[in-house]
């Protein structure tokens, strides 16, 4: 049966016919939607882990007791799991362990940019890559076996493009019946990682890569697709659709099995070749493989480390190599007359419940708006601006104008760890951090625990919106979702605050401008650990929706103290501010009204 | 079989934009033809620019339209129409909401708004065939300013070889009951205005 999957789908398709019992995952684009498959699965135990690392250790845990399990995160996410992929590398499996991770080549989503592939090689762990949804659906079985002959975990490594990008699959397979796990087997010795016992593993994970590779000089996934000899194009992912769309008629060896590379293949290609490419996004991981093996290659001096792929680059690569002699007419840019064009980046929706926390920290000078060229600052001139930490999630938003509320965006759980070590650094500045209530059950916590033993005075602002938001809505163990948005335990966390140790604990409305400056200015004068918990659902999560609120042009002297909130939702209509109906939430948010000087804001119908 | 029709569609974050180009996808699928389609998710759906790449043909590599590569660019908005001109192939077809949806740099840096004389003048030196419209306008008469994406994809159905019936029952498909009428009702809208122009071009 014919399908439109995106690879996301596919690969939760291709899981579930593989027979996967237990899946875990953290939510991250491009990865989310994997999980959030599996979930739909019934038969499947599908789970939100609290971060990266416990859903790595949950699969393993699925896998030691001999049931095939998925795990799935984006690429920093492997970060924060490296230490459980690496441990999972050492003791191997009993039921076949599959771990997907997506990388985000150009940022769309993400705080940096890297190259995944790597992991596999430094964790000894061989990896497959799709080059689009069918392939996605179809290693998965593979991927499982391989687990389970090989004793190993498997990556499998995706992109942006093939995660999201929808193509068609045909669906071949269907749902194994599966019984309870078999008998759990004690052995202490390839499990209990003391060093006499993780000696003897270490020759296996060498002897297991040989393997593989043999396995790869096989894999039917693989596929040399001939033509004109001239040109031999090593390829894999999405970079091997651009390549082939770029040149028709080159010969390509496409390979799923990217680590270990199957070398007799690769030579047997390279041999029959005049000129060797590789094209790949991100590092020269295969180049460099491929060099090493003694085989001359061209790749990163043709085409960019930073950034994506698109047929328009590697066809300029291919200039440069001297393999065409000009631009295909199409791929000839046009450039639209129109410039600068107004930017619209992503910003905090209408009725966001961060947004008040934004203008206020601007307003009591947390945040780099100070320095910032044109930005309208009030109060008086010269006076210090303190710090505000930040992290990941749609709270990071505020960087942008007019907010301009936060100096740092790193990891996950990096706010209120390096709001503490400004403090011990000695900063005359005062500090507060800012993070989302997914963020902090994530790894935030540690660094709360850090901050009351080790005597901080900051204050760590929790913005409580109930979920997962800039992943499109996740549940979390303070939000008392489940990953089948069923009911489940939550977790509370003013108590976990107070708990922890922390005595000054503070739970208020995000949509009280009055209340969030007062108690940010309560907390950050006292010398103390404190913690604000600011609650307010998520707007589009929760479908908030109320009558729009309306400018009285009488009142409306045009002053623009409203625009320094930052709805996307007010505008100025000649020399008046004007709401758009069609966006404002109503009444619920209302910070327009409580900044508003002359009353000018008000309900429909007053 | 046709040959291969690459299609750009772009606007706001929350205007339907990747609701239409599913439509479209499907339809396309339902008659056999290879597809591939790519949206910008993530952050960008947060009120940014929401761009979809739909590819349709015998046979499709890339997910993504190469740049000067789009047979036709359907924008909901219309500065978004020339953010992604880039995309268009040269006498290609633009179909293009006129409604403004103002940016924050518009409001809060002073950045300048394009008027629609100004929008069709930087898209006339690429293609003469360009198409704009009061679709949300249009939409709201009919009683739902979000059936704008469907009414847009009415329009488009005039130029595609896509049967009439598969893009009626993708749309039921794709959208809850209660808003087949007003969506079916602006479908044969957007259908009708197309060919009320194309009657005009042909005197």
């Amino acid at each position: 049966m014919k399908q439109l999957l995106s690879g996301n789908e596919a690969i939760a398709l291709g899981a579930y016919h593989a027979g996967v019992q237990v899946a875990s995952a953290y939510p991250g684009t491009p990865s989310t939607e994997i999980l959030e498959n599996m979930a739909s699965y019934k038969d499947v135990y599908a789970e939100w882990s609290t971060n990266e690392k416990v859903a790595m250790e949950v699969g393993l845990g699925a896998a030691t007791a001999g049931v095939r399990a998925l795990v799935s995160m984006k690429h920093v996410g492997l970060n924060v799991a490296a230490d459980a992929f690496f441990g999972a590398s050492n003791v191997g499996v009993r039921g076949g362990l599959v771990v997907v991770c997506a990388d985000d080549p150009g940022m769309h989503s993400s705080q940096n940019e890297q190259d995944n592939r790597h992991y596999a090689r430094f964790a000894k762990v061989p990896m497959l890559e799709p080059s689009n949804s069918q392939e996605a659906y179809s290693l998965m079985a593979y991927a499982f076996r391989l687990s389970e002959e090989l004793d190993s975990p498997i990556m499998v490594r995706t992109t942006t493009r093939i995660s999201h990008a929808k193509s068609v699959v045909e669906v071949a397979g269907e749902r194994p019946e599966l019984g309870p796990p078999p008998p759990f087997i004690h052995s202490p010795s390839k499990y209990v990682m003391v060093p006499s016992n993780a000696r003897p593993r270490h020759p296996l994970a060498e002897q297991r890569i040989l393997r593989a590779a043999e396995r790869f000089e096989e894999f039917p996934l693989n596929e040399v697709i001939w033509g004109d000899r001239k040109v031999g194009i090593i390829s894999a992912g999405v970079a091997y659709q651009y390549a082939r769309e770029a040149f028709p008629q080159a010969s390509f060896l496409k390979l799923v099995t990217t680590y270990p590379l199957p070398h007799q293949l690769v030579k047997s290609f390279a041999a029959e070749v005049k000129t060797l490419i590789v094209v790949e996004e991100l590092d020269p991981f295969m180049e460099e493989i491929i060099k090493s093996i003694g085989i001359a290659v061209q790749g990163k001096s043709l085409f960019p480390i930073i950034g994506e792929l698109n047929i328009d680059i590697v066809l300029q690569g291919a200039m440069k190599a001297g393999l065409i002699s000009r631009m295909p007419k199409e791929a000839v840019a046009t450039t639209p007359a129109l410039k600068p064009l107004p930017p619209r980046p992503p910003l905090l929706c209408p009725g966001c419940p961060h947004r008040g926390v934004g203008y206020v920290l601007s307003r009591l000078r947390f945040g780099p708006k100070g320095s910032i060229p044109g930005a309208r600052v009030g109060g008086r001139k010269g006076k210090e601006w303190h710090i505000a930490t930040s992290d990941i999630g749609c709270y990071t938003l505020m960087v942008y104008s007019p907010l301009f509320a936060i100096d740092s965006c790193v990891c996950m759980g990096a706010s209120i760890t390096m709001a503490h070590g400004l403090e011990k650094a000695g900063v005359a500045e005062k500090t507060v951090s800012v993070l989302g209530d997914s963020t902090f059950m994530h790894t935030g916590i540690p660094g709360l625990v850090n901050m009351v033993y080790n005597r901080s005075h900051s204050t760590v602002i929790i913005l409580d919106n109930h979920t997962t938001a800039m992943t499109g809505h996740q549940g979390h163990p303070a939000a008392g979702r489940s990953a089948r948005n069923e009911e489940a335990p939550k977790v509370d966390i003013a108590e976990l605050a107070r708990g922890i140790g922390v005595k000054d604990v503070n739970v208020i409305s995000a949509f009280n401008l009055k209340e969030i400056e007062d108690t940010i200015r309560h907390c950050t004068a006292n010398n103390e650990p404190s913690v604000i918990v600011v609650q307010g659902p998520c707007s589009l999560y929760e479908r908030i929706s109320g009558t729009a609120l309306r400018v009285n042009e009488e009142r409306c002297n045009g002053c623009k103290l409203c625009l320094d909130i930052g709805c996307p939702a007010i505008t100025f209509d000649g020399d008046k501010a004007y709401i758009v109906p069609t966006m404002c939430i109503g009444e619920s948010c209302s910070l327009c009204v409580q900044v508003c000087a002359r009353n000018a804001i008000e309900k429909a119908g007053d | 079989m046709l040959e291969k029709v690459d299609i750009l569609m772009t606007g706001v974050g929350g205007q339907g934009v990747i609701m239409a180009s599913d439509i479209l996808t499907t339809a396309a699928l339902d008659i056999g033809y290879d597809v591939k389609k790519t949206d910008s998710l993530g952050m960008a759906q947060r009120g940014g620019s929401v761009t979809s790449h739909v590819r349709i043909g015998e046979k499709v590599f890339s997910p993504m339209i190469p740049p000067g590569g789009a047979d036709f660019l359907v924008s909901y908005e219309r500065l978004e129409a020339v953010r992604s001109l880039v995309l268009l192939r040269p006498d290609g077809i633009a179909i293009i909401d006129s409604v403004a949806v103002t940016p924050l740099s518009v409001t809060i840096e002073g950045y300048h708004y394009p008027s629609i004389d100004e929008v069709k003048e930087s898209i006339s030196s690429i293609t003469q065939r360009v198409y704009v419209l009061p679709v949300m306008e249009m939409a709201t008469k009919l009683g739902n300013p979000r059936a704008s994406s469907v009414l847009c994809l009415g329009f488009l159905s005039v130029f595609l070889e896509i049967p009439e019936q598969s893009w009626l029952d993708e749309i039921r498909r794709h959208l809850p009951s209660r808003l087949h009428e007003v969506n079916l009702a602006a479908f044969n809208t957007g259908v009708e205005a197309a060919r009320e122009r194309q009657k005009e071009e042909d005197n």
